[in-house]
């Protein structure tokens, strides 16, 4: 399809990124300052192009739900960032790092995206540490790294089970520092409601003030997306409540192709939910499968006692425990990715094996590293031989230091130590592979629309390995699309100051008006939430772990019916000219349910079972994901026509050249 | 259980404010305070009533924007958690519950329980980063050894989440946990080490100007504190300010 150009160079593989670097167009540094550029969310990805951009001399607005840019959902990012260092000695390199993350993601990314992102991950901890991110070290000084699953060398850098923050903090302080020089200018609790196109290329927003309800247009010369995933179509998942769709659809229904909607990562390790509730799910990082060890009982009598309350699990005999990853998948055993993790829990917890309540967790236990580093830890401070207790208190207090915040935020959620007990976890919608389409540049179909993290589909393919998101938001950020979008921008020195007062920007300010008006007058019968609960039950029962055909048709006429339900009838009290939080949450929700529609039709698109994608028509006997290469080797690119059961499907064949497609094995 | 909540309700900045309350029952032990109070705003919803406001994002305790006052305390009775993380477990059928915005001058209240942080924001624009260029051409990672419990007490003072509750807890209003702990968090490590007078002084100047009371050592940012962010980082920023001075 000639409509989709991904726009990758030619050349080797390792050169290919150096040599467009070379090639594209920049602007000089006197032109810049005539340039402005907007900047929608300030995570990793947002915040950290903001700053670069911004450094390079362009003159850059920020926008962002939260009431400072610290505050995005990249802050909660647990366990690390990945890359491709080498300082463990065990055998990384730039190249393994791709390996490893086309495989994790289950050969469905782009391979020249992907092995830039591992080329420009070394420099991101460089310069992370410039900017005085405290990441842990070891006694000699110099910086520590865990194992992640998917992968059997040691690369990820961390900073406690806080990596995200520090992270976000970082690229804070870079923009902190571009705000005092007057080169960026915050528009917090601000959203994003719409596009604006003049002459087919991006050249504004409209968003609205949350806190005065105002409506206002901003302009510039390129609008940059950095607003994350859409985890939150399922009401419940790990992302932050505020976490939404909105620009990413916006764009979408203004020309963006949406790619791989039905690409979605159901984590693990997640605290298991608890009641009706609920209103979102706490993530336990993947960092612990490296010390944790995931069993369920071995006989369903012992599970119904655990169920029950009868019977503690730390009563069961070793004997008696289904370590069931170590038995399946002996090369990753606890550390295999997270789509096959999750399924494995889902088919343990199906055959009723599950130790809850509700019969949907699995345990993790530490028991057996917290001897071991006890027993460790015991030798290296001159113990010979101390007693178990001993031991296991030194082992605690290694398991402490490791992962205290998130062993301290599952007591309090849960009301267990689980230090004493094991964790009871099971999977949770976590990251959205899916995204808008972008070429090599982050360029999205509009032109001059970028999109960078979460928010593009661009790097991970099926399924995203642990400890890849943050590396991916900060490597669009500082190091790749500070430079592509120059290329772009370079056409634009002569353009001058795009005027607010075009009559794009008004017709769009009309719609957007128009829209908050048909929000306010439903027939007030059912609240937002109403609506955003049972959205997100028709997705985790229809489209969740595991999808069949006939239940994405279900899902298709039954979220269809909603939205027309939902226009009809949603109740939001109060006025739009002031802060309104149920406002917010309903336009979010309506896009949800837009998308949540064009996801099940990808899904139902998709006949093959790839990565976080699983079709139980297609499945080896064994229960893994089956792949169909011949059909469906391609990224699934939507174009907007009206509603989403007339989107229209273009696809970017996948080409393999450096890397030889497989059936994934964990084995 | 059954709650009696008292809640303050302020239409805007400019309006006077009042406490309203609201009896709730239903409220189980496993709910987090904040999903409490979207029970109480669902049902405010279905009566056709306005919602009672109030920040939260992440409700997993990091990214700092919840920040209610209950009972006289930030954050709520329970001990390094934040609102999101407090449970009804901690609460006993029957109580009267009290609902307060965060109070201090330099943050203003916006709506009901919802205020204005930026001058938080600001402070940190005055001088909490290191000015080197996010161009990635920097040293390797590696050139600096840090030893390890210098770089852990950089860690634990950069894990300030930026709530405000010591501003909350604190008599005078005074930001200088806040500010103290990114001030530390440079202080302490080689890289920070460059700018560390200026920034000690653009950030103690700018905390001053945005109204925030004097630290008189009560110590009750440090009680109130979700994230257990230490005085330690105030002395800490006082000799970095008074050397800082000195230096000129």
């Amino acid at each position: 399809m000639a409509i989709l150009d991904s726009k990758v160079p030619s050349g080797p593989l390792a050169d290919k990124w150096t040599k467009h670097k070379n090639d594209i167009d920049l602007v000089n540094p006197a032109n810049k300052r005539n340039i402005d550029i907007i900047v929608v969310g300030t995570g990793l990805a947002g915040g950290s192009a903001a700053a670069t951009l911004a450094e390079l001399g362009y003159n850059v607005k920020t926008f962002c739900y939260q009431d400072s840019p610290r505050r995005a959902h990249s802050i909660a990012a647990q366990g690390g960032i990945n890359a491709a260092k080498n300082y463990q000695g065990d055998g990384d390199s730039n190249y393994r790092l791709f390996y490893d993350t086309v495989k994790g993601g289950d050969y469905r990314s782009r391979e020249a995206n992907v092995y830039r992102l591992a080329e420009v991950s070394g420099n991101i901890i460089d310069q992370c540490v410039a900017q005085g991110v405290p990441f842990a070290r070891e006694y000699g000084g110099l910086l520590d790294n865990r194992s992640f699953g998917g992968v059997l060398v040691s690369r990820t850098f961390y900073a406690k089970g806080q990596t995200g923050q520090q992270l976000l903090l970082g690229a804070y302080a870079a923009m902190n520092r571009q705000i005092n020089r007057g080169k960026i200018l915050p528009f917090n609790r601000h959203e994003m409601l719409d596009l604006v196109l003049v002459e087919g290329k991006a050249r504004g927003i409209i968003a609205r003030n949350m806190v005065t309800g105002e409506i206002e247009r901003h302009s510039a010369h390129a609008v940059v997306l950095a607003t994350g995933g859409y985890g939150n179509v399922f009401f419940l998942s790990t992302n932050a409540m505020g976490s939404n769709v909105m620009a990413s659809w916006r764009a979408h229904r203004r020309g963006a192709f949406f790619a791989n909607p039905c690409y979605t990562q159901i984590h693990p390790t997640c605290i298991p939910v608890s009641g009706d509730h609920q209103s979102k799910l706490t993530l336990m990082s993947e960092s612990l499968r490296n010390d944790g060890r995931i069993w369920v009982p071995k006989r369903l009598e012992d599970a119904q006692a655990i169920r029950e309350g009868s019977l503690k699990p730390t009563q069961l005999k070793e004997e008696d425990r289904d370590y069931y990853l170590e038995r399946r998948y002996p090369a990753f055993g606890n550390l295999v990715p997270r789509d096959v993790a999750s399924r494995a829990a889902k088919e343990r917890c199906d055959a009723g094996f599950g130790v809850n309540k509700t019969g949907e967790a699995v345990y993790l236990d530490f028991a057996a590293a917290i001897m071991r580093y006890g027993t460790e830890k015991a030798l290296t401070s001159g113990m010979k031989d101390a007693d178990k207790n001993t031991i296991r208190q030194l082992g605690e207090e290694v398991i402490e230091e490791k992962y205290g915040n998130l062993f301290q935020m599952y007591e309090k959620i849960v009301d267990e130590n689980p230090y004493k007990t094991p964790m009871k976890i099971y999977p949770a919608v976590h990251y959205t592979m899916g995204g808008l389409w972008v070429d090599y540049n982050l360029q999205t179909t509009i032109p001059g629309c970028y999109c960078a993290g979460e928010a593009n589909f661009s790097d991970h393919g099926a399924n995203r390995l642990g400890a890849s998101a943050l590396m991916q938001g900060l490597a669009d950020g500082y190091f790749v699309l500070p430079y592509t979008i120059g290329d772009y921008l370079s056409d634009d020195i002569r353009t001058g100051p795009i005027s607010t007062d075009l009559p794009e920007f008004e017709a769009v300010e009309k719609d957007v008006r128009e829209r908050i008006e048909k929000l306010m007058s439903g027939s007030g019968t059912y609240t937002v939430d109403h609506y955003h609960k049972k959205l997100g039950k028709i997705m985790w029962n229809k489209c969740g772990m595991s999808r069949n055909a006939k239940e994405l048709q279900e899902a298709i006429d039954e979220i269809s019916a909603l939205r027309a339900d939902f226009w009809e009838n949603v109740k939001i009290p109060g006025s739009s000219d002031s802060k309104n939080q149920e406002l917010e949450k309903a336009g979010r929700v309506a896009d949800f349910l837009e998308l949540g529609e064009l996801f099940a039709k990808d899904a139902l698109n998709r006949n093959e079972s790839c990565g976080g994608h699983f079709r139980e028509e297609y499945q080896t006997p064994e229960g893994e994901a089956l792949r169909d290469d011949k059909n469906f080797k391609y990224v699934s690119a939507w174009e907007y026509k009206g509603e989403p059961k007339d989107a229209v499907l273009h696809k970017e064949a996948l080409t393999y050249e450096n890397i030889e497609l497989k059936t994934r094995s964990y084995k | 259980m059954k709650l009696n909540l008292k809640i303050w309700r302020q239409k805007d900045a400019k309006s006077k404010g009042q406490m309203i309350t609201y009896p709730l029952n239903g409220v189980d032990g496993d709910m987090s305070f904040l999903e409490m109070l979207d029970i109480l705003n669902e049902d405010l919803v279905n009566k056709g009533e306005e919602p009672v406001e109030f920040d939260h994002d992440c409700r997993e305790g990091i990214c700092g924007t919840c920040s209610l006052q209950i009972n006289g305390e930030p954050h709520g009775p329970d001990r390094l958690v934040t609102t999101c993380q407090l449970h009804m477990r901690k609460f006993n059928d029957g109580d009267t519950i009290i609902i307060e915005p965060f109070r201090a001058k330099a943050f203003p209240v916006i709506k009901d329980l919802v205020v204005d942080r930026s001058s938080f924001d600001r402070i940190q624009q005055a001088g909490g980063f290191i000015s080197v260029n996010t161009s990635g051409n920097t040293v390797d990672a590696n050139a600096i050894p840090i030893e390890k419990h210098v770089a852990d007490k950089a860690m634990d003072a950069a894990t300030c989440i930026g709530c405000g509750a010591c501003v909350a807890a604190c008599k005078n209003a005074s930001a200088m946990l806040f500010t103290s702990a990114k001030v530390s968090q440079f202080a302490l490590l080689p890289q920070g080490q460059v700018e560390a007078a200026d920034r000690v002084q653009h950030m103690v100047r700018q905390m001053d100007l945005e109204g925030f009371g004097n630290c008189t050592n009560t110590g009750a940012c440090e009680v109130e504190c979700p994230k257990g962010i230490s005085l330690e980082n105030i002395a800490r920023m006082n000799r970095e300010y008074l050397s800082a001075n000195i230096k000129g």
